[in-house]
């Protein structure tokens, strides 16, 4: 098996006729995705790639594709959030926002607004979510790097997943899952929601998380592994000659505390058992120590 | 972004929250008449973008209005440096100038976004005036978190419950509510990242002031605060990284000499650690984009090298929809643009196109190492 994305998964992108998702929706079904349906106001009735239709809400696309995972593009000044919401309130069950450039205060409402629902959001600012053995791909990671494997891999950066990847297929050590979740400050689901997740999954027999400065979701993280996490865990925690209180790229990647220090994430993660990957350059070695 | 402390205060006064009398100036003889009308003896802040203001002589108490006008024209002809700031300090172009107030005790009352809990919370305490880490780390049980429901808002009980937790004189408890409830209300009203008042003073006769204010916007709101734009204040942004921003290119300038250009913040931040891990030290934090194309590849080469501590480039370039030919084009392209020296580049490019990318680097005349994965990439760091 793997988590949350699988040949179960029928996708719906919304915002698939703009240029990054029309990009990346091609992506995802060159790579064998089930991509089911698009999602753009105003568009019904259009075919996207020759054979995909284009719905005016994600509600009709579901009641003629029944699609059970959305993948969204559109825009923060289109209301990304409200994207989100539609997604939700129709009965998407796993939701994947790659919008960069959200406000805060609107994913504070969204959270709000799905804390009781049935439903997984990852993002936004996310790279999306990879399982390379049942060959699903809901995001926009360049899906030739990957392997099927037992590493699961979580990550709140794009490219720094992509490296880790690479040198993990490099050294012939698979994925089962590879999961993004958002480089923002306030994001859909955290380390720990997707750690409980891999915990369950017998494919996956160890973790590569990732982590980096600002927030304290990693030391979160390291106490959940400490006490419920039983399988082993490497970390590389990135941003260790960042300054503080300057944002690096990610609205997410500020200190504004002590929590948010790199050397304290790393001091709480390997206390709670985590292998700690000293530099980004170690990362397919250490992993390889570990399982 | 960050904003001034007068115009924050500005903020507050809109919204109901009480703070000292004061003006903002920018000449000698501004700075003597508004001393003049609050009675001669009066405090001269700098306008900066900096903590650590204080400390670095950039507070000021005055007893005459010509003293204010001294300092006023001290501070303005002077780049102050703070704990927080560069070598070079930030350039003072405004003070702002308020009456003394009779300080009896100083809170602390903040708003700010908890990602665990992806909610605003409330952060009060008695000790205001220090360091709120300081007091978390030494006197834990003084300082209150509290969530707050944005889709209720600050609820009256809870304004009522961090105003009980000042240990303030029961008469002040329902003014001090509402200070707490007015500062939730600029907090979302804003789109705020943080709103921090430290001191919130009470006076010896009783009044509740925002003594100080720290407001930082959330820069992906200010798309739908046109107004909040105008307090946008370039002169106090570093030279370099604003122009990168122009391009739409992430930078931050950092002390070292080894300039490093990057697709991917997180990729970005892990390249200036293996930089360092290696012995040498970054110059610079570039995320130049997912989307970026040959023109901004070579503009983000040029801010690097605006920087004239830079000695040798690290590139970092995991191609996905950035290609490593673009990226090689862009490198050739500054090369021909630069009037400096061109200095020696270590490239460690990976994914699109990467065979073409390589090609056109290695025919190129320039002094490149290319290196196949971050082992070399470090190696070839260290090598001087």
């Amino acid at each position: 098996m793997s988590i949350i994305v699988d040949r179960q998964t029928k996708l719906l992108v919304q915002g698939i006729t703009g240029k990054e998702g029309s990009f990346h929706a091609k992506k995802c079904k060159g790579y064998g995705t089930n991509l089911v349906a698009g999602v753009v106001p105003g568009r019904a009735g259009e075919v996207f790639d020759e054979s995909v239709p284009i719905f005016d809400s994600v509600q009709d696309a579901i009641d003629l594709t029944e699609a059970n995972t959305s993948l969204i593009f559109v825009p923060p000044n289109l209301r990304a959030d409200d994207a989100i919401i539609e997604a939700v309130d129709a009965g998407i069950k796993v939701v994947i926002c790659v919008t960069e450039g959200v406000p805060v205060m609107d994913m504070v409402k969204v959270s709000n607004y799905i804390r009781d629902k049935d439903v997984i959001l990852i993002g936004p600012n996310c790279p999306g979510v990879i399982s390379p053995a049942p060959k699903v791909k809901v995001g926009i990671m360049p899906g030739d790097i990957h392997i099927p494997g037992n590493v699961g891999v979580v990550s709140r950066s794009g490219t720094l997943t992509y490296e880790a990847v690479w040198q993990l297929s490099k050294l012939g050590i698979g994925q089962s899952t590879c999961v993004g979740i958002g480089g923002d400050p306030v994001t859909g689901i955290s380390f720990v929601d997707v750690l409980e997740m891999f915990q369950k999954d017998d494919e996956t027999k160890a973790v590569v998380l990732i982590g980096e400065i600002g927030g304290n979701r990693e030391q979160e993280a390291a106490e959940y592994i400490k006490t419920n996490f039983n399988k082993p865990v490497a970390s590389l925690i990135v941003g260790q000659t960042a300054p503080k209180g300057k944002r690096m790229g990610h609205a997410g990647a500020i200190i504004t505390g002590k929590d948010g220090l790199a050397e304290e994430k790393i001091r709480t993660l390997s206390s709670a058992g985590a292998s700690i990957i000293p530099s980004i350059a170690d990362i397919g070695e250490v992993v390889k120590e570990i399982i | 972004m960050k904003i001034h402390e007068y115009q924050a205060k500005n903020i507050l006064n809109n919204h109901g929250v009480p703070v000292p009398q004061g003006e903002v100036v920018n000449t000698y003889s501004e700075a003597v008449e508004v001393a003049e009308r609050l009675g001669g003896k009066v405090v001269v802040k700098a306008q900066v973008h900096a903590g650590g203001r204080g400390k670095a002589g950039g507070v000021k108490l005055v007893y005459s209005s010509n003293d204010a006008g001294e300092v006023c024209n001290s501070l303005l002809n002077s780049n102050l440096v703070t704990i927080q700031t560069g070598p070079d300090g930030v350039p003072v172009d405004k003070v702002l100038i308020e009456e003394i107030i009779d300080v009896q005790k100083e809170l602390y009352v903040a708003f700010t976004i908890d990602g665990v809990k992806k909610n605003i919370v409330a952060i009060v305490s008695e000790f205001g005036g220090m360091e709120i880490e300081e007091v978390a780390q030494n006197n834990p049980d003084k300082v209150l978190t509290l969530e707050i429901d944005s889709s209720l808002g600050a609820s009256p009980y809870k304004a009522r419950k961090l105003a009980n937790f000042l240990n303030i004189d029961a008469k002040l408890i329902r003014s001090a509510a509402s200070v707490i409830s007015s500062l939730y209300d600029v907090f979302v009203a804003n789109d705020c990242s943080l709103v921090e008042i430290n001191p919130l003073v009470i006076t010896g006769d009783g009044r509740i002031l925002a003594a100080d204010a720290k407001i930082t916007i959330d820069d992906d709101a200010l798309f739908r605060h046109p107004d909040l734009f105008e307090f946008y204040d370039p002169a106090q942004e570093d030279p370099f990284e604003k122009q990168a921003a122009e391009f739409g290119i992430s930078y931050v300038k950092l002390d070292g000499d080894i300039g490093c250009l990057v697709n991917g913040a997180g990729l970005a931040m892990a390249t200036m650690d293996v930089t360092r891990s290696s012995g040498a030290s970054p110059a610079n934090f570039l995320d130049v984009g997912g989307g970026a194309d040959e023109s901004k590849v070579s503009e983000a080469l040029k801010i690097i090298l605006l920087d004239e501590k830079v000695k040798k480039i690290f590139i970092n370039i995991f191609g996905g929809i950035l290609k490593c030919d673009i990226v090689a084009r862009g490198i050739l392209d500054a090369s021909r643009n630069i009037d400096r020296e061109f200095p020696e580049l270590v490239v460690r490019m990976l994914g699109t196109n990467f065979d073409e990318g390589r090609e056109i680097l290695m025919k190129s005349d320039l002094n490149i190492s290319l290196v196949n994965d971050l082992r070399e990439a470090s190696d070839s760091l260290k090598s001087d």
